[in-house]
């Protein structure tokens, strides 16, 4: 990294490539935001930052460790409310609505935004009460074969219902790691969400199981507005439609993933994905 | 442009642009004494030539191959993808460039008699601006020289222009003449592979303009190449 690159960023326009993505003429904003600040404490994590995420589609956020990505995705389930230091500025709306109003129900407001960690996480219990809990503390289900109606559909909808049909009471840890993942996705699509955060999801598991989970995002797309936080650029490549890649807190450059990948605009995407020093 | 963190892949990307410079020195050479040799009636520099296409048909598979193994193993992004795909189609234009040289050499061969002094003048005026087009677009490549590419591109239409009028006097000698269709033949053939061989130069012009800018090749080219639709008329008898 070059003495230049530490400055602070003057500018903190986004280069849009091309001018306007494809994708965004496909489908609507699920998600736009309107000069987004992060603080931790005194040090200011995220300079104003604007984007606009389209619905029914994968979004791919791209670049270095602490350039902001996942401080950003966590903003927008407002998971940064639980650290006490972080500082949320600007606005961020879901469908036109503002998430950080005072009226809004935050434990509804992450129903809607579900997230996927970056190691699987299942609870401890048995793979049916991992996806039952959410739908039943939420009130999704009126009677207990709604519940099982719900579980059975997550999983299937997850692509895990098969290798688990016939233990469904058994302990969801002692599932291997890329089944563990899809447990998790199950879980958080059982209750309903619109949009879908994904923090390095496949970073723990190997080539298949990335792939299943690839495939799954894939088809999940036709449902939800999908953001996925990756370090790997051919998987952001793979399975993304847009592309946006920050760098020192700053959104540097959004826009088609084709786009991104073949002709970036910005020197910095083009250092960071070509593997230059930057 | 910054260096790879991976220096190996900075040497290996290299390697690519080199092999090019070298497909292309060989393919200037092999043109030039294919001309030399029709021109002069040279067989013993037409053999030659023939003989030493094989280097560079060698050199193009060796590209080939390390233009695989380092998407392979690179998963190359961005410019460095179109640079590793340029160089591949550009291996293609020069070993076609070759193989056209051969064929100019080989009807050498089978021409006997000295050529009709015009046609000499023609073709070889042709042979000259298609020669000074490769040399240029062979420079913009190794400079990365945009604007250089797309003069080399626009200026294309004069061999086609010259192609033509080697074209018509061809046939025209053709009518008068029937003893002169087996030369005249040989020698349409070798002005084609001349306007031919200016056609990949402009190919390889355009990849140069995708590989800096990383936009859609140029838009259509202006043609002059009219032969398709050329006739002459027969002499009254």
């Amino acid at each position: 990294m070059d003495a230049t690159a530490l400055v602070m960023p003057e500018r903190f326009e986004t280069v849009v490539t091309p001018a306007q993505p494809a994708i965004m003429k496909q489908q609507k904003p699920k998600i736009v935001t309107r000069d987004v600040t992060v603080h931790y404490g005194e040090k200011q994590a995220i300079y104003p930052l604007n984007i606009e995420i389209p619905d029914r589609a994968v979004s791919a956020f791209i670049g270095p460790s602490g350039c902001g990505k996942s401080t950003f995705l966590r903003c927008i389930n407002r998971m940064n409310d639980t650290i006490d230091t972080c500082r949320v500025g600007g606005a961020i709306e879901i469908n036109g609505q503002s998430i950080y109003s005072p009226d809004i129900d935050v434990v509804e407001l992450r129903a809607r935004v579900g997230m996927v960690f970056q190691k699987p996480n299942p609870f401890p219990k048995s793979i049916f009460e991992n996806i039952a809990y959410g739908p039943r503390i939420h009130g999704l289900a009126t009677s207990k074969t709604d519940l099982e109606e719900i579980v059975v559909n997550s999983l299937k909808r997850a692509g895990l219902f098969e290798e688990v049909k016939d233990r469904l009471q058994s302990p969801g840890t002692g599932l291997s790691g890329g089944q563990q993942q899809r447990l998790c996705i199950a879980r958080a699509i059982a209750v309903n969400p619109e949009i879908i955060l994904m923090d390095e999801p496949c970073s723990a598991l190997d080539p298949i199981a990335t792939a299943r989970i690839e495939e799954l995002i894939d088809e999940l797309r036709e449902n939800y507005c999908i953001v996925i936080v990756t370090h790997s650029m051919q998987q952001a490549a793979r399975v993304s439609q847009l592309t946006a890649f920050f760098h020192l807190g700053t959104l540097v450059e959004v826009g088609d993933t084709e786009a991104m990948f073949t002709n970036p605009q910005e020197r910095r995407t083009q250092d960071y994905i070509m593997g230059r020093f930057g | 442009m910054n260096t790879h963190i991976v220096s190996a892949f900075d040497e290996e990307l290299a390697e690519l642009r080199k092999l090019i410079a070298q497909m292309g020195g060989l393919a200037e050479d092999q043109f030039a004494k294919s001309i030399d040799a029709i021109s002069q009636s040279d067989k013993r520099l037409a053999e030659k030539v023939i003989a030493a296409d094989d280097k560079i048909d060698r050199l193009e598979k060796d590209l080939e191959e390390r233009a695989i193994k380092l998407i392979a193993r690179r998963q190359p992004m961005a410019a460095d993808l179109r640079a590793i795909i340029v160089a591949i189609r550009i291996s293609s234009d020069l070993e076609r460039i070759g193989d056209l040289a051969k064929n100019i050499a080989k009807r050498t061969l089978a021409v006997d008699e000295p050529l009709p002094r015009s046609v000499n003048a023609g073709m070889s005026r042709m042979a000259e601006l298609a020669m000074e087009q490769l040399s240029d677009v062979l420079d913009a490549y190794a400079r990365l020289d945009v604007d250089k590419a797309q003069d080399v591109w626009v200026k294309d239409s004069r061999i086609d222009q010259l192609y033509n009028s080697v074209f018509r006097e061809l046939l025209t000698y053709m009518m008068e003449d029937a003893r002169t269709i087996g030369m005249c033949t040989h020698l349409l053939f070798g002005a084609k592979n001349i306007e031919r061989i200016g056609d990949h130069t402009t190919n390889i012009a355009e990849n140069i303009h995708y590989l800096v800018t990383g936009g859609p090749p140029l838009g259509e080219r202006p043609k002059e190449d009219s032969t398709s639709v050329t006739t002459v008329e027969t002499p009254a008898r």
